[in-house]
């Protein structure tokens, strides 16, 4: 930070430091170096002092010397010729009769980053590792920690002449890390953690410090006379180490368990840590490691510190992926108190929604209810959301505390009520009468546009059931020239037409005039194409409008399952357990309302990889329009020729390619309404064969754009085929696994478990289609399950972007499940 | 391993900048403050990441405490570490501001090169750190020309602290070497946060205690102190007998320099107590308060015909009437009205135990209807009840050994703060 009068500044103090008489005064000398060090540290380059401070720095006043030596620390690499001065001093330093000097003066010889220092501080740091006082011998530890860090950076060329005296820098490193090695028994404990720290550094490439059993068991037994910040770091250390046998394992767990219970949440969670690593094979260990954790974890979510607390509760959100039951009867400690910051009244309420159980709900939803009046509309917003996640378990209560809100006519709350009652429909079509209730009457006027957008798309799925919805639609297409976004415009296309639907006579006309306007005077091009797309499937036919815009009144009936996530190994996690994961993955962990996603983590392999972002939501969105995906935007422009389609397609067969099978059956409806539905979402269809024939294929493709991470474009090609139950070749194939699939069917819940694993192991399509295939058609028939198999999608990409692919993937199988809306009615009937 | 340390003032001034392992540049500092002041209210802010070195700070005294790091380190301990590092400062310089951040620079400086090496954490104990600092304390009179600006700083500091005893020891430990006589000091305080939420029928929905019991030493050398509490002191459910006076706690950890072979029979605690700051135990108790709670509201809310919201609040000071100043001198209550928080804030210096206040407030709400009275409320209350402890704690007695030569002051506070104490209405 550039300071007005910088080299006035500079020139002054060299002026006071050049002064004789102030360096005769010592404590004038002391004050003019303080002065420096002030400047320095509030960002003023003072580097040009350096040779004045140098000769500062020969003097017995320790703290002028520890004053010098911040200074020369700092900015040693800007002058190597003249901190070789210093280093004369500090070396006659290493030798005072005081350990305080020594050690200090080790130190900061160590510190100066020089390229060519190792020659110099060898022999001192060599006497230092044997110095009597163990202040030296932490020191000098480190400073061989140090000097390796060095080395691979030395400028062989240009320090040659230095070189030659050196002993090769392996003997070297041997010699020291045998010394080291013999360190760790130092009665000084600090030594022996900085003997570990050094090791672990210099030995980086070999993987770290070799833990064996004298070494594990010597660092257990001297572990009590560690502070607490060598403790975590030996206890991280020992992770690594692997007992011979049960005895063994739990000779050292007992030892360690009272540092569970630890009040020092460092000690405690780098014990857990150790634990969860150690017993990965022994899952009922593990447990009861957690709950002995339970109550110092508890502690730190209710520390003083928030940050500590935050910590704490983003490690409980962990926990809690698999032990849900964890701590539901300590709900009561995640309430918010009223003085805490919105991020951590927000990651608590997190964790309530997870604790919820019949026992509690009622105080839960009870807080939560409190909270979504909070002055701060991200609490309160994310307060109504948990309601509302609630709600897909306890449905009745969390609609009558949802609608009472709506009473409260507030901008904010009404707009996030909405929001979630959209999604909370989607999961549980039940709830639709007291959603049409609350609409009734609706005389709101929403500033917020994603609460119009939510209002629209209630108003246009149950149109039929809320008597005012064509008037509080005409409100909005009268006002639709004073919208400024382009995603309530779009919202309000689909819900009109879909209004349209089931009260024609009454939306007719206003209707006509919003396509007019979209269509004639709209300037955003995606408003003004959809409006196009509708004209021209009006011109279709209403049978066809229907199937398009009705499908996707009605959820996936596949959700339910997925609603209650099954508890996760702990293995899944123990990984970024005590790392800083946790915390920067906070919120996004939690509250997965994705249909799709997990449902794809069976589909493609490779998401299978532990990876927490696998398990991150995706599409926000249930519905079909602007259905983007989340982050991800799908365009078709531009346009590809079935010419290069063809060539791009054969060129990129060794490249990105994906083959999955989607549990879906072929869609019923048109080609054209195929068409017309994945333009919808942005997907062209370039070519496919009549309906009924087989295999039946289709061709699409798309191009990909990531809003947040603004990867670059992708271009991806796909391939549906259906093969059906007529194709040859396909039947043979298809009768083989059906073999297979019989056999497995009669080893029961074994069977299916391995073929999960092959899915893992393989990462084909086909089986995992087979499988999907398999669970529907047990709920269909046997009737229909020849017929049902599933669709083979072949994708190709370029460049290659997994999660582009996801995203599409996810996208696709959306619209393919809502086209195949027949199958879903007899799932619900 | 830690990369850098930096503090940084509220509005980004760079106060202390060390680096430890040179593997990050100084604008370091620069970008953290960028992100820092970038952050919508939401997003959680400990922990940051700029390409591959993450930030972790922590905010105290109004400063941002910064550590970077670019291994994959545990945010537990470097969150605890910015915590201790904080309570050193605050130790040494007697309190923590931004100011006297400024005034101890090089105190700061040397703090840190003791207390991390290399970016490994040494030590932070006050026993050890005293060796290597006490040249400091001495040398530290040359700096008096700052110090004497500083007298007026912590004198002013100790009188305006509203948060009276748990910070009422705020000065520098090692400054009061120098001064003989009188300085002998060891304050054990028993500090209990309590976190209430009652409902709006009156039922009490939460109450959860943490209590500490923290000892601030300012004697150079002191062998042992023997810390007596209530006899029928009982840890855990099970426990708990027939005995009406018995003090409960749910849970109990000490740190670990404590002993504990009397604890069991007569609870007693044996600590050798190193000077400045350290919590020798730490309690919590859960739903299950031993007396009522401190407060009670009496709300009344209802709109006047001219289309006011009138709230009338009613509160009771439900202790005893003595453990709390007895005079009622005419309380200089005040309130205000905080638009930017949509809140009434009633501020009441004074409230005696079994005395009751009541303040109607009407407000002038511009579209007012009866749905908008649902959303008054919560009341929150923020109070600390000196002499009082919530769970009943006490400490019997407090013995040094051996004993102290010269006078020696030994101090026992207790105190209850409010972390949240929420009443629905």
């Amino acid at each position: 930070m550039p300071y007005l009068g910088d080299e006035h500044t500079v020139r002054e103090l060299r002026r006071a430091l050049s002064n004789p008489n102030v360096q005769a005064d010592h404590l004038r000398y002391r004050n003019t170096i303080h002065r420096v060090i002030r400047v320095m540290s509030q960002g003023q380059d003072v580097s040009g002092l350096y040779s004045e401070m140098v000769k500062a720095c020969a003097t017995v006043d320790i703290v002028q010397k520890k004053l010098v030596y911040v200074f020369l620390c700092s900015y040693a690499s800007l002058n190597p010729e003249l901190s070789l001065l210093v280093i004369n001093t500090l070396r006659k330093d290493c030798s005072d009769h005081n350990p305080m000097v020594r050690s200090l003066a080790l130190r900061n010889m160590c510190n100066l980053r020089l390229p060519g220092l190792s020659q110099y501080v060898q022999q001192p740091l060599t006497v230092g590792l044997k110095d009597k006082a163990a202040c030296v011998r932490r020191v000098a530890v480190l400073g061989w920690a140090k000097i390796h860090s060095l080395q691979p950076n030395t400028e062989m060329g240009r320090y040659t002449h230095i070189i030659h005296s050196l002993q090769p820098n392996t003997e070297m490193d041997v010699a020291v890390v045998n010394e080291l090695y013999g360190l760790l028994r130092d009665p000084d404990p600090v030594v022996m953690v900085n003997c570990l720290r050094a090791l672990e550094e210099i030995l980086q490439e070999e993987g770290g410090v070799a833990i064996n059993k004298p070494i594990a068991h010597h660092l257990l037994n001297r572990l009590k006379l560690c502070d607490v910040w060598g403790q975590s770091e030996v206890l991280a250390v020992l992770q690594r180490y692997r007992p011979r046998g049960e005895d063994e394992l739990f000779d050292i767990l007992s030892l360690l368990d009272p540092a569970l219970l630890s009040h020092h949440a460092p000690v405690m969670a780098a014990t857990l840590r150790l634990f969860l690593s150690l017993c990965s094979t022994l899952p009922a260990v593990c447990m009861s490691a957690l709950e002995r954790a339970r109550g110092p974890l508890l502690a730190a979510a209710g520390s003083t510190s928030r940050e500590l607390r935050y910590a704490a509760l983003c490690h409980i959100q962990l926990l809690l992926r698999s032990e849900p039951g964890l701590l539901g009867e300590h709900y009561k400690r995640f309430f918010c108190g009223y003085a805490e910051p919105p991020y951590i009244k927000q990651n608590k309420m997190q964790v309530l929604v997870e604790l919820v159980n019949d026992d509690n709900v009622a105080m839960v939803l009870d807080e939560l209810r409190g909270y979504c009046t909070d002055v701060n509309t991200e609490t309160s917003q994310t307060a109504i959301n948990a309601i509302g996640s609630i709600g897909r378990s306890y449905t009745d209560r969390c609609l009558a505390i949802l609608t009472g809100l709506l009473g409260l006519k507030q901008e904010h709350i009404t707009s996030a009520v909405l929001q979630t009652l959209r999604d909370l429909v989607w999961v549980c079509p039940q709830c639709g009468d007291a959603v049409c209730s609350a609409l009734e009457g609706w005389e709101d006027n929403l500033q917020d546009s994603q609460g119009r957008g939510a209002l629209l798309w209630l108003l246009g799925v149950y149109g039929d059931r809320v008597t005012g919805a064509p008037y509080l639609l005409e409100d909005c297409i009268d006002g639709v020239r004073s919208e400024v976004s382009a995603e309530v415009k779009t919202e309000l296309l689909t819900a009109t037409l879909r209004l349209f639907l089931s009260r024609p006579a009454e939306t007719q006309d206003m209707m006509g005039r919003l396509l007019v306007y979209c269509i004639e005077e709209e300037v955003d091009m995606c408003v003004r194409d959809q409006a196009l797309l509708y004209y021209r499937l009006l011109h279709c036919g209403i049978e066809e409008v229907r199937q398009v815009l009705q499908g996707g009144r009605r959820s996936d009936p596949s959700l339910g399952p997925l609603i209650g996530r099954p508890p996760e190994p702990i293995s899944q996690w123990a990984s970024i357990f005590n790392t800083l994961e946790p915390l920067t993955l906070g919120a996004s962990t939690v509250g997965n309302s994705d249909p799709v996603t997990p449902k794809l983590s069976t589909l493609t392999p490779n998401t299978l990889t532990s990876n927490a972002e696998a398990m991150t939501p995706t599409p926000g969105d249930p519905h079909l329009p602007d259905c983007s995906s989340g982050a991800l935007s799908l365009s078709v422009s531009p346009a590809l020729t079935p010419e290069e389609f063809e060539r791009l397609w054969l060129q990129l067969e060794k490249g990105a390619c994906l083959e999955v099978c989607v549990a879906c059956p072929v869609p019923r409806c048109s080609p054209e309404g195929l068409q017309v539905a994945l333009q919808l979402v942005n997907i062209q269809t370039l070519a496919f064969t009549p309906p009924n024939t087989h295999p039946w294929r289709v061709y699409l493709y798309t191009h990909t754009s990531h809003i947040s991470t603004k990867t670059p474009h992708t271009l991806i090609l796909a391939e549906l085929l259906h093969t059906g139950g007529e194709g040859e070749k396909e039947e043979e194939e298809e009768g083989e696994e059906e073999g297979e699939r019989e056999e497995e069917g009669e080893k029961e819940g074994e069977g299916e478990k391995e073929g999960e694993k092959e899915e893992e192991e393989e990462g084909e399509g086909e089986k995992e289609g087979e499988e999907e295939g398999d669970k529907e058609g047990e709920e269909e028939g046997d009737g229909e399950r020849e017929k049902e198999k599933g669709l083979l999608v072949v994708m190709r990409q370029h460049p290659g972007d997994q999660t582009a692919l996801r995203g599409f993937l996810s996208v696709l199988t959306t619209v393919l499940h809502t086209l195949s809306t027949h199958t879903a009615c007899t799932y619900t009937a | 391993m830690i990369s850098q340390v930096f503090i940084l003032s509220s509005k980004g001034d760079h106060l202390i900048y060390k680096d430890f392992r040179g593997e990050a540049g100084k604008d370091a500092v620069n970008k953290f403050y960028e992100m820092v002041t970038a952050l919508t209210g939401g997003q959680p802010p400990v922990v940051m990441k700029h390409k591959e070195l993450h930030f972790v700070h922590i905010r105290q005294g109004g400063l941002y405490w910064v550590a970077t790091t670019k291994a994959d380190a545990s945010p537990f301990t470097i969150i605890e570490f910015l915590n201790r590092l904080t309570a050193l400062v605050k130790d040494y310089c007697g309190c923590l501001s931004e100011k006297s951040v400024q005034m101890n620079f090089a105190l700061i400086y040397e703090l840190l090169d003791e207390v991390v090496d290399f970016g490994y954490i040494q030590t932070t104990s006050t026993d050890i750190l005293k060796n290597f600092i006490q040249t400091e304390a001495v040398s530290s009179k040359p700096f008096s020309l700052f110090d004497l600006s500083n007298v007026g700083l912590f004198g002013a500091d100790t009188q305006q602290n509203k948060v009276a005893p748990s910070a009422a020891a705020t000065r520098p430990i090692v400054s009061s070497q120098g001064e003989q006589g009188g300085k002998n000091e060891i304050f054990v305080d028993v500090i209990e946060r309590m976190s209430v939420v009652i409902g709006a029928n009156g039922v009490l929905m939460k109450a959860d205690i943490e209590g500490e019991i923290r000892v601030k030493c300012y004697m150079p050398s002191c062998s042992e102190m023997r810390i007596g509490l209530n006899e029928e002191f009982s840890i855990g459910k099970s426990q708990l007998s027939g005995y009406g006076a018995a003090v409960r706690v749910d849970e109990c950890s000490f740190h670990q320099a404590v002993r504990l072979d009397e604890f069991d029979t007569y609870r007693i605690l044996k600590v050798c107590p190193s000077q400045g700051e350290q919590t020798v135990m730490q309690y919590q108790l859960c739903d299950d308060l031993p007396t009522a709670p401190p407060f009670r509201l009496f709300p009344s809310i209802e709109r006047d015909s001219g289309g006011r919201l009138l709230m009338y609040l009613k509160l009771r000071c439900d202790l005893p009437p003595k453990s709390l100043s007895q005079e009622l001198s005419s309380p200089d209550q005040s309130a205000e009205l905080q638009p930017k928080n949509k809140a009434v804030h009633w501020e009441i210096p004074r409230f005696p135990g079994g005395a009751q206040l009541s303040a109607l407030f009407k407000l002038e709400v511009s579209g007012l209807s009866a749905a908008s009275l649902q959303e008054v409320g919560p009341v929150s209350l923020n109070f600390e009840l000196p002499k009082y402890t919530s769970t009943g704690l006490q400490i019997r007695f407090l013995r040094l050994s051996p004993i102290q030569p010269g006078p020696s002051q030994r101090w026992v506070r207790y105190v209850t703060h409010s972390d949240s104490y929420t009443i629905r209405i």
